[in-house]
């Protein structure tokens, strides 16, 4: 494995992490959003319970992978940055306007109807955001966007506005939401101690599993032909009868595990479902980073560079890792005994 | 609006607008950490109070700064992807410092703010440590990478090809030091006075305020001695722009021919046409004896740099005029606190602070200056660059993107802040009109029983 190469790695190690982590949070918004019965306002509280700690070092996570996107692959970032000027920003001004909404709610201490104002907000910028960040994926994933030297010229809506708006970007866009839905209604059966609580997500986390399959098979069936590079990967490379097989299996075992009610259990299938489901998609389109354009070794920054970002990495974690650890165990550490 | 101009003011407001809750976002996990060791020293619950409602209106503001630093993060590329293909191997290492200073800061905020009652006093005093430096080394990295593109250094152009790349000697740039000690001392100066002249004010209508009377005493702790050593890390800044960047000192000096013994030009009406200032003050000897620490110093004027080269002299001049005004300003109030204070006991400190009425009164009038002499000197730093975007090497109208029609992006996002900058200054109101009322006389002679209540009902 070349330095390049681990770098990407870490890359998708990094937007892992956001998936599971930030990714819950937004799904967190998903279920504010639809939450009814008559426990709707003990499931709203519940959400706002359970990110109100983490949700800003969540979101780190996407930081760093931008920033080691710009610093170690910085021609490839360059050209994503001008092809998904428009979607980026859109879901840029979604995550403003989540994360103040949330703060307003929390910290602002005004009165009820005021405070479910900013949770409208809020849930609304979190089921919209991650589409956006889906179809962004979608339209690199597509190879929509990956021809070099695009930009300049050419018709406006060819180059800035269908890449992301095709069939197949949207259904990605709309598995991201699915998945991030399930995450967080799969961990939120975690964070509550109340049986009739956890049934409500235990129903939302099934519901939104099988959502997760379904909007799954639509994007496969839709990259047919948009997005050949991926298919040929998913369908045809050595590997990935191997990772069909493990993702199946993690997702029917997540909903395995909700029927029977084993919440830890259930966590860590829809946790490892869905990140197979991410490093299917790296794995698919390796060695590119944007196909069919950008390669990982040709995107590269000077060895230097690469070499010091890593140094940056490993001395970061020492420090971050532990400090993680210490956040969750201090937070997250309740509820967990009861179950299982 | 042209596409250039368009990136230029989206770049603008949201480096202005992110700028403050930056300044705040280091500022303030001081102040609340030393609310909470001196409860923790003396058991006094009105500390304990007040580093809780620090550590709230902090939640507001680091929530909606980090929201806005993302929003930053992506831009460089949105808008400025030619300049991130050129500078991302250079001076990409800061940033991914950044991103571990950021993540710091964020994992020990969460920490602080809902471990109150999860983990040991000590441990919750050291998340809010954490979270003070990590907020001062995230504001250093990214000041960095700035001061980078002031004076580029790190890399060599062969043919229009960038090689010899070295991200550590492009960290260690000649701004570097200057800059950063300048903007960090910014920050404890801009937020210390501002949480001081609202207690200021709100003790000039109650004098005895327990609460208030505190609160004053730590922000002036904070933003009083960085407030005095401001004028003595600008003046290093200053030396190392007069070095550096000629056309960049010139335009803040509106100085328009090269001269010995340059006289320091103080405000005045710039005239590109004629090329001369009007209606300024001028002190014979002065810049080149700030610039150059020598009266006869030959200082270079606008007359050695191309006309397409120059900066917006009017902008750049009036910017460095208004906050070395503003700045001056606030090292003399922080004199002059520290001159009634000096030698006195905390109590006796306190006293004479919240008793004198004038110097309440120009406290008050620092509380906003802070932040817009901070503003002043960002647009003094970036205009005064024009048209580079790096120094010397790439012009800002090269590296913008190719996407056309920048100037919705630009109505939208700038939309976007007012919206947010109109909720967090009411948000903020509120939680400072309600503050709790205890007079320092009744306050001393509570019972701990009779102080518990009075914090339930504080709430």
């Amino acid at each position: 494995m070349t330095l390049a190469e681990l770098l990407a790695g870490i890359v998708v190690i990094s937007l892992n992490a956001y998936v599971l982590l930030a990714g819950a949070d937004f799904g967190g918004g998903v279920w504010d959003l639809l939450a009814s019965g008559p426990r709707r306002k003990e499931q709203r509280d519940l959400v706002v319970e359970a990110i109100g700690p983490v949700w800003e070092a969540n979101h780190v996570w996407l930081i760093l992978a931008i920033v080691l996107l710009f610093s170690c692959f910085p021609a490839a970032f360059a050209h994503l940055s001008i092809r998904l000027h428009i979607p980026l920003s859109l879901a840029l001004i979604g995550i403003v306007l989540r994360g103040s909404a949330f703060a307003f709610r929390s910290y602002g201490g005004q009165r009820d109807e005021v405070q479910r104002n900013w949770g409208l907000l809020f849930a609304i910028a979190s089921v919209v955001t991650p589409v956006l960040l889906g179809m962004a994926v979608g339209a690199v994933a597509g190879g929509a966007i990956g021809e070099e030297g695009r930009g300049k010229s050419g018709a406006f809506l060819a180059t800035y506005v269908t890449p992301w708006l095709s069939p197949f970007a949207i259904a990605v866009g709309v598995f991201a939401l699915a998945c991030f839905a399930f995450l967080a209604a799969v961990y939120l059966t975690l964070e509550s101690d109340d049986p009739a609580l956890q049934d409500d997500f235990r129903r939302r986390g099934i519901a939104s599993g099988i959502a997760v399959m379904v909007a799954g098979i639509v994007a496969l069936a839709l990259s047919r032909g948009v997005a050949p590079s991926l298919q040929q990967g998913l369908l045809g490379a050595p590997w990935a009868p191997p990772l069909h097989l493990f993702t199946g299996a993690a997702a029917l075992g997540s909903l395995a595990a909700l029927w029977f009610r084993r919440w830890r259990w259930a966590r860590i299938a829809a946790a490892g479902e869905v990140s197979l489901i991410l490093w299917g998609w790296a794995l698919a389109q390796y060695p590119y980073l944007v196909p069919p354009g950008y390669t990982i070794a040709g995107a590269a920054a000077p060895a230097i560079t690469l070499k010091l970002a890593l140094g940056a990495l490993v001395l970061g974690g020492a420090v971050l890792f532990p400090s993680l650890y210490y956040l969750f165990h201090v937070f997250k550490g309740r509820g967990q005994s009861t179950t299982v | 609006m042209p596409d250039l101009l368009a990136a230029r003011s989206q770049m603008g407001t949201s480096l202005a607008f992110h700028i403050l809750f930056a300044l705040v976002g280091i500022g303030m996990p001081v102040l609340m950490v030393v609310a909470e060791r001196r409860w923790l020293a003396t058991g006094d619950e009105i500390y304990h109070e007040l580093a809780q409602r620090w550590a709230k209106g902090t939640a507001i503001l680091f929530a909606v700064g980090a929201v806005s630093g993302t929003v930053l993060s992506f831009e460089l590329g949105l808008l400025w992807p030619g300049f991130m293909r050129f500078a991302g191997p250079i001076i990409g290492m800061p940033f991914s410092l950044e991103g571990f200073a950021f993540f710091m800061e964020a994992i020990f905020l969460g920490v602080y703010l809902y471990g109150w009652d999860r983990i040991p006093p000590r441990a919750h005093l050291f998340a809010g440590v954490l979270v003070a430096v990590s907020g001062a080394a995230s504001g250093i990295t990214v000041v960095v990478a700035n001061a980078w593109m002031n004076t580029p250094t790190g890399f060599q152009v062969v043919n229009g090809v960038v090689t010899n790349v070295d991200p550590i000697a492009a960290m260690l740039n000649p701004a570097a030091l200057s800059q950063t000690i300048h903007m960090t001392l910014a920050a404890y100066a801009a937020t210390g006075l501002a949480v001081a002249g609202i207690h200021a004010f709100l003790l000039l209508k109650n004098p005895a305020n327990a609460f208030h009377r505190r609160a004053l005493a730590i922000a002036l702790l904070v933003g009083g001695p960085a407030a005095v050593l401001q004028p003595i890390s600008g003046d290093l800044a200053a030396r190392q722009v007069a070095r550096y960047q000629p056309a960049k000192l010139a335009a803040m000096e509106a100085l328009f021919h090269t001269e010995r013994g340059a006289p320091l030009v103080l405000g005045g009406w710039t005239d590109m046409e004629s090329r001369t200032t009007r209606y300024a003050l001028r002190i014979p000897y002065g810049l080149s004896l700030l610039a150059f620490h020598d009266p006869n110093a030959e200082v270079i004027g606008l007359d050695a740099i191309p006309r397409a080269d120059w900066p917006n002299v009017q902008a750049v001049h009036w910017s460095f005029q208004i906050m070395v005004a503003l700045g001056s300003y606030m090292a003399l109030v922080a004199l002059w606190a520290g001159w009634v204070t000096w030698g006195r006991g905390k109590r006796e400190e306190r006293r004479v602070l919240a008793e004198n009425r004038w110097l309440l009164r120009a406290l008050v009038a620092a509380t906003p200056m802070g932040f817009i002499a901070t503003e002043a000197g960002w647009m003094v730093t970036e205009l005064g660059r024009q048209p580079w975007v790096i120094q010397g090497v790439m012009r800002t109208r090269d590296a913008v993107t190719p996407m056309p029609g920048l100037v919705v992006p630009f109505i939208m996002f700038t939309l976007l802040y007012c919206f947010l900058g109109v909720i967090v200054a009411w948000l903020l109101y509120r939680q400072i009109v309600r503050s709790p009322n205890v007079s320092e006389s009744v306050w001393r002679f509570m019972t701990p029983r009779e102080s518990g209540r009075w914090k339930r009902d504080a709430r």
